[in-house]
């Protein structure tokens, strides 16, 4: 069927800079470039382009340009381009309209709406450079009360405490899957989290034999097709997550095509090569928090009582209230992941439409916790569009205790956020299997790339702590009294449980 | 509470919670004992759980959900009925159950063995799936409830019904989502149980060898004749494709 859709974006190449070296035409890896040997030039198939700006960086002339279609769609502020476009792709295939990352519609971002508070006058401020500066956060169950004593004339904590984690930043790499992304992403993402001294999530897509030795600094997660899930990846991490839900897809379950099922992904998902992996939209032994709890101290008694057990869910309306159950069910770790979560492949209408921010949900959750008296009973991690070290900052003001990035560690690694991500043809060799492409990441590169990000963020915070006069995150941890709101109604203050700027 | 005698314990399970329970088994087993009978089981969740030590375990009394989830190798034999989940994402092993079954029964298993001499409740057998060097089999000698075989991926799992009054199975929804892996069912069953992702098949001499080998197990351990198994006709049901999803989106 002939398709009724223009090209998004159009391909310039300045001809009088061009060198005709064709790194462009071997790195588009969507079939957007070639080369005409009898013309000797480079054309564009602009209607294959996704302006994921590979060509244009590796260019080594900087002749490439990409635009977007100047094209005009009649202006229509009901019948918007977007819209138009979603019909015509459905009429020429009948099917649903899938995506990658996370939504990208203009729904408030309340980081953008909330400011820092700093010392004036009445409390210094502190340099972080010159004085001692805190970021070391644990994850875990906290007692209710802790019994202290003296052992051998020292003070000592007699209180038996449950597993703790120990991060020396309070950001996590978020849940990705081999599968989703490549062998070398993972290998980075392990190596950057031990280097960092934080933990890495492999997602559900099991864990590499050789990325075992991460163990420590290793999340593995149980998803409902518990794909890779066996004896020696219980025992390896620090903590297992039971992924329930994610914010770019709450409520649906994923599948991984038969054609992505390499040699590799089929030994650590465990199933035969070749086969789709479908990971169906519920756990079909989990129905209720009676039976979440079942499957936590499942996992508890599989892992000896070692390891920290998380439970992640999409922020969505009753967010609060399943925290709740959640926390009573014996979760150690509660993870909302928000509607602006990303991921590597998802129905377009569900990530643009259901769930919440998480800047609300951390908010309700938080309270909601507090009000029952069984927040130190969990840990509280967010995700779902931490795109800098404010964003960290204010999340845990909030009350979250560490955060995950997810997206900014693809975009350190090389993403450009082009959304193409489910066609597994990623130009940058984050989210594909193809032997050719993946071997674009270097994983001692990207390692570098992501410890650099790490350190960075972490300097930041440590720099807004020091400016609000605080020497450890753990004074900062749900304190809103240092965050001011702008540009929001009284019921967004409310439920972010912050005062105005002003006030 | 506990007698150890060369290798094998005899653990009375009364009254005690299965933290504790559990726990004497992992450090028992972590001390050598490779054979257990546990006496008195009433309701405790967890036996076997993340046990990758071949160990035999006789359970006498009621274990609770979740028996040998996780589990890698050792064989357990229930000498009364099991609750929800057993094998839940097993990956080697035997367990043999003689009396019935809850819900979820051999969820997400995907290598070993499952025989249970009676009825199962809901859910049986989903997602079941092989991996590369191995596939699970289940196998239910009465009757099986709705979802039997839902979205399963790998594995041969045979229902029996030698319970029935009516000779059916009472199953719907059979095989929804199928994607993988061998259904057999011994008796008529209409098409309206079927879910929409398998077609039933007779049998071939392939299916006939395969019945007889795990058959003859099952006749062995709970004492049933082979042949009155075998007297009954078998419907074989198969994933009408490996990609029942494969053409939902626009790309």
């Amino acid at each position: 069927m002939r398709t009724f859709l223009p090209p998004e974006f159009k391909v310039k190449i300045e001809d009088s800079k061009c060198i005709r070296c064709q790194v462009c035409v071997k790195q588009c890896s969507f079939g957007a470039l070639f080369f005409d040997e009898q013309e000797n030039c480079v054309w564009s198939k602009d209607i294959n382009c996704v302006a994921c700006r590979r060509c244009a960086v590796l260019c080594p002339t900087e002749c490439i340009d990409i635009i977007e279609n100047p094209l005009v769609y009649k202006k229509h502020s009901n019948w918007t381009a977007k819209a138009q476009k979603d019909i015509l792709k459905q009429a020429e295939t009948g099917g649903i309209l899938l995506t990658g990352t996370g939504c990208d519609m203009p729904y408030p971002i309340y980081w953008d709406h909330i400011l820092l508070d700093a010392s004036q006058v009445t409390n210094p401020s502190i340099d972080p450079l010159r004085e001692p500066m805190e970021l070391r956060t644990f994850l875990g169950k906290k007692p209710d009360f802790l019994e202290a004593g003296f052992k051998d004339g020292a003070v000592a904590v007699k209180t038996k405490l449950t597993p703790q984690v120990m991060l020396e930043t309070p950001i996590m790499f978020a849940a990705m899957s081999l599968g989703a992304i490549s062998y070398n992403c993972h290998e980075a993402l392990a190596r950057a989290a031990a280097e960092a001294k934080t933990l890495y999530n492999t997602g559900e897509g099991g864990l590499h034999k050789n990325l075992y030795k991460y163990g420590k600094n290793t999340i593995v997660q149980v998803a409902s097709g518990r794909f890779g899930v066996h004896h020696d990846y219980l025992q390896a991490p620090s903590m297992i997550e039971i992924k329930i839900g994610q914010g770019a897809k709450p409520g649906i379950g994923g599948h991984l095509p038969g054609e992505k099922v390499s040699a590799e992904i089929s030994e650590t998902r465990m199933i035969p090569q070749g086969t789709d992996a479908l990971s169906p939209a519920p756990h079909h032994d989990i129905y209720s928090i009676e039976d979440l709890g079942q499957l936590v101290y499942a996992l508890k008694e599989a892992s000896n009582y070692e390891k920290l057990v998380a439970v992640k869910i999409a922020a969505v309306h009753n967010s609060a209230a399943i925290s709740s159950g959640m926390v009573r069910a014996g979760a150690d770790v509660i993870v909302l992941d928000g509607l602006r979560g990303g991921t590597g492949a998802t129905p377009t209408t569900i990530r643009d439409n259901v769930g919440i921010p998480v800047e609300l949900a951390l908010a309700a959750v938080d309270d909601r916790l507090r009000e029952e008296g069984i927040r130190n009973q969990a840990s509280l991690v967010i995700s779902g569009s931490i795109r800098s070290s404010t964003d960290v900052v204010k999340a845990i003001a909030l009350g979250a205790d560490a955060v995950y990035i997810g997206t900014a560690a693809l975009i350190a690694m090389g993403c450009t956020v082009c959304q193409k991500c489910y066609t597994g043809k990623c130009a940058w060799g984050l989210a594909t299997q193809d032997p050719v492409l993946t071997k674009r990441i270097n994983p001692n590169v990207a390692t570098r790339r992501l410890v650099n990000l790490l350190r960075g963020w972490s300097l930041e915070i440590k720099e807004i702590l020091g400016a609000m006069g605080i020497n450890a995150i753990e004074s900062l941890r749900g304190n809103r009294l240092r965050l001011r709101g702008v540009g929001l109604n009284d019921t967004e203050l409310g439920i972010l449980g912050i005062k105005h700027a002003g006030r | 509470m506990k007698q150890a005698t060369k290798g094998a314990m005899t653990i009375d399970a009364d009254g005690i919670h299965y933290k504790e329970l559990n726990n004497v088994i992992r450090t028992a087993i972590s001390e050598g004992v490779r054979k257990f009978k546990l006496k008195g089981v009433n309701g405790q969740r967890y036996i076997g759980t993340g046990i990758n030590v071949p160990v035999e375990m006789d359970i006498f009394g009621i274990p609770g959900s979740d028996l040998a989830a996780f589990m890698d190798g050792p064989r357990i034999v229930v000498h009364n009925n099991a609750q929800d989940a057993i094998g839940n994402t097993m990956n080697e092993g035997e367990i043999i159950v003689h009396g019935h079954a809850g819900d979820v029964a051999g969820f997400s298993m995907r290598g070993g063995r499952v025989f249970i001499e009676g009825d199962v409740g809901y859910r049986v057998g989903i997602h079941m799936k092989s991996s590369p060097d191995k596939a699970p089999l289940l196998v239910v000698g009465g009757v099986a409830h709705d979802f039997l075989g839902e979205y399963m991926a790998g594995g041969i799992l045979i229902v029996l019904g030698l319970t029935s009054k009516t000779g059916k199975i009472p199953s719907q929804f059979i095989g929804t989502g199928m994607h993988g892996g061998v259904i057999y069912l011994r008796g008529r069953v209409e098409p309206h149980q079927l879910g929409k992702e398998v077609t039933p098949l007779d049998l071939d001499d392939e299916d006939k060898k395969l019945l007889q080998l795990h058959l003859t197990d099952f006749a062995r351990y709970f004492d049933v004749d082979l042949k009155k198994i075998l007297n009954v006709k078998f419907t074989k049901l198969l994933p009408l494709t490996h990609r029942p999803y494969g053409r939902l989106y626009a790309y």
